[in-house]
């Protein structure tokens, strides 16, 4: 064979090996989705929204209704406690320390802790706060994913910060504005779209977290809306469900994980169209 | 948009913002200094965050520090009954796996790669780029769940078999295919962290693919550079400190997967051997399984102990990940 057959030929293997490559990825998400689909709309009742989850060998068919409302208070507290701190550090490494040591340490630091295996947080935060409180609760899982959220808000809004050309910074100086004002009412105004959007996927992100709450927030069987005591979630009732050899737990199990991944997804497809829309704009 | 005169927007400026009166302005003093303390604050508190993990982790993990010292690290005794305990086989478990998933999650995430921003038709690239992004949305639990449940028993039946006729045939590396076929194991845990890990590491490659100057691969395939070579030759050692970065940074992740893993690996606190079909456990696995349940002191202290290795583990990785990856955007910054 001549070498430009032979070059020919081994480009064309090459890229025949990238669309398969291509054609795996996919496969495994569609696969996952179906999956994921066909049980949880099977498992969907209007019990799963009404009921608690059932004691083991229950004869009535149990719900999710306070793993669901544990999962929707403790994600909404993780959020509003790390947010403003992630966007106040976003502003100050975007803003004011981009040549400081203290800017470029954190922004190092941040990013790895973005990485960082969640599970530590959770291990953090039952020594800093469950094991000096003596009990699980609901409170120790809402600052496991605050921590989580913190990172992810950090990242994108000093990012969205920095996409915000000079000139409109120099504009705003030009008219005597002071930096903090420059800051609130133009460059964080400019790049709003893009901070909510890592605010959304920061959501997102902590929706599904399981390994933090393990032993911080526990699970609770029972209803219970009291931050001080163990608090039920959709994660850690699925992964209590899901390893139970009981049939109607996986059932509403699966149902938990339809849940969260159209949660997710939603959240996640959300933002990239409202990003999308501003860019073009 | 057209340019404006500098000179006459200022002067616009000036006639249509009132002369700030003194109050004014120590009021805006006060504003920016508390305002940039503020942000200082947080930020600080961001890097705090970091040590007070550690010192904690240290804290928390020191009874058992002293009790086995540096024994625990190449101890495989895991026994919380009589309160010995050694982390050789959980970090044993997790380094393999997390070798095995890049070993299969590299060449993969390359081509979806190449196939992003070499072959793909214009309009396809964001879907589907979308799409392989999707795959680190889901959460691990899922994967777990789906795991064990649907993907293990077809891994037991059709892969295992299959590589136990082929790859077991082999000398040397034929030991590790055989054993048990459950669909559980250090195998079936390393493919599921390859498919989580797949999109970190293709969204990296993908971004540093598409810096490469167009002027280096245009004058590649100007002088009769095929697709591949283009590839291989020119964009792929251009840009090979952010390609290690982002593999670098999936393997960061690897390491620290819990869930999935939880799942899948079998949770096996004793080695059987090398076999990769064996039951296994991994640091974040056992934390996982079995930190909530801790008894003794020193059994929650050990286990805080593994917590730490994991910490030191995936930040000394994701630092060398973060440094590779600055290294190339500093140096996409000089030549532009």
């Amino acid at each position: 064979m001549d070498l430009h057959k032979k070059r020919k030929l081994v480009n064309k293997v090459a890229l025949s090996m990238s669309l398969l490559a291509m054609a795996f990825g996919l496969f495994w998400l569609a696969w996952v989705l179906a999956t994921t689909l066909k049980l949880g709309v099977t498992g969907l009742s209007w019990e799963l929204f009404s009921r608690m989850t059932p004691p083991p060998g229950a004869s009535e068919p149990g719900g999710l209704l306070n793993a669901i409302v544990g999962s929707l208070i403790m994600i909404s507290l993780a959020t509003a406690l790390g947010t403003p701190i992630g966007i106040l550090s976003g502003i100050y490494l975007a803003e004011y320390g981009r040549h400081t040591w203290l800017g470029q340490a954190t922004q190092f630091i941040n990013g790895i802790l973005l990485s960082a295996p969640s599970i530590i947080v959770g291990l953090f935060v039952y020594s800093a706060y469950v094991a000096q409180m003596g009990n699980f609760s609901g409170m120790a899982g809402v600052f496991a994913l605050a921590l989580i959220v913190l990172p992810v808000v950090v990242a994108t809004s000093e990012n969205m910060l920095r996409l915000v050309p000079d000139t409109m910074r120099e504009a705003a100086f030009a008219l005597g504005a002071p930096k903090h004002v420059t800051i609130l009412k133009v460059t964080l105004k400019a790049s709003m779209a893009g901070v909510v959007t890592g605010i959304l996927l920061a959501v997102a992100r902590i929706a599904g977290e399981t390994a933090p709450l393990l032993f911080t927030a526990l699970s609770n069987q029972f209803w219970s809306i009291n931050l001080n005591k163990p608090m039920a979630n959709l994660p850690v009732t699925i992964f209590k469900f899901a390893m139970s050899p009981f049939k109607d737990w996986q059932e509403i199990a699966w149902a938990g994980v339809f849940l969260i991944t159209l949660g997710i997804l939603g959240l996640n497809i959300l933002a990239r169209i409202f990003l999308g829309n501003k860019n073009k704009q | 948009m057209a340019r404006t005169n500098p000179s006459r927007t200022l002067k616009a400026a000036m006639t249509n913002t009132e002369v700030s009166s003194f109050t004014d302005q120590t009021k805006h003093k006060l504003g920016e200094t508390v305002f940039f303390n503020l942000t200082r604050a947080a930020s600080l508190l961001t890097l705090l965050l970091l040590l007070a993990i550690i010192v904690s982790l240290i804290h928390g993990s020191w009874p058992a520090i002293q009790k086995f010292g540096f024994g625990f690290l190449l101890s495989g005794d895991w026994n919380p009954p009589l309160d010995t305990f050694g982390a050789l086989i959980p970090i044993y478990g997790t380094l393999v796996t997390s070798f095995i998933a890049l070993l299969i999650a590299v060449p993969i995430s390359f081509g979806i790669a190449l196939f992003l921003t070499e072959l793909s038709p214009p309009w396809l690239r964001t879907p589907l780029g979308t799409a392989i992004e999707l795959l680190a949305a889901i959460p691990s639990i899922v994967y777990g769940m789906w795991g064990l449940l649907y993907y293990a028993p077809l891994f037991a039946q059709y892969v295992q078999p299959t590589l136990n006729a082929t790859l077991g045939n082999l000398p040397l590396i034929g030991t590790l295919f055989t054993g048990p076929m459950m669909g559980i194991g250090i195998l079936s845990a390393s493919v599921i962290l390859a498919i989580m890990i797949i999109p970190f590491i293709a969204a990296i490659m993908r971004d540093v693919f598409a810096v490469t100057p167009p002027m280096l691969k245009e004058s590649a395939y100007g002088v009769g550079c095929t697709t591949w070579e283009v590839v291989w030759y020119v964009v792929l050692p251009h840009t090979k400190v952010g390609v290690i970065g982002g593999i670098m940074l999936g393997l960061g992740r690897a390491l620290g997967e819990t869930m999935a893993v939880t799942f899948l690996i079998g949770n096996m606190n004793t080695f059987n051997g090398f076999s990769l079909f064996l039951p296994g456990n991994s640091i974040a696995s056992a934390l996982a399984n079995e930190f909530a349940e801790a008894e003794s002191a020193l059994y929650t202290s050990a286990l805080l102990e593994l917590g730490l290795i994991l910490f030191a583990i995936t930040f000394i990785v994701l630092a060398l990940s973060k440094l590779l990856l600055l290294r190339l955007s500093r140096q996409a910054a000089i030549k532009l």
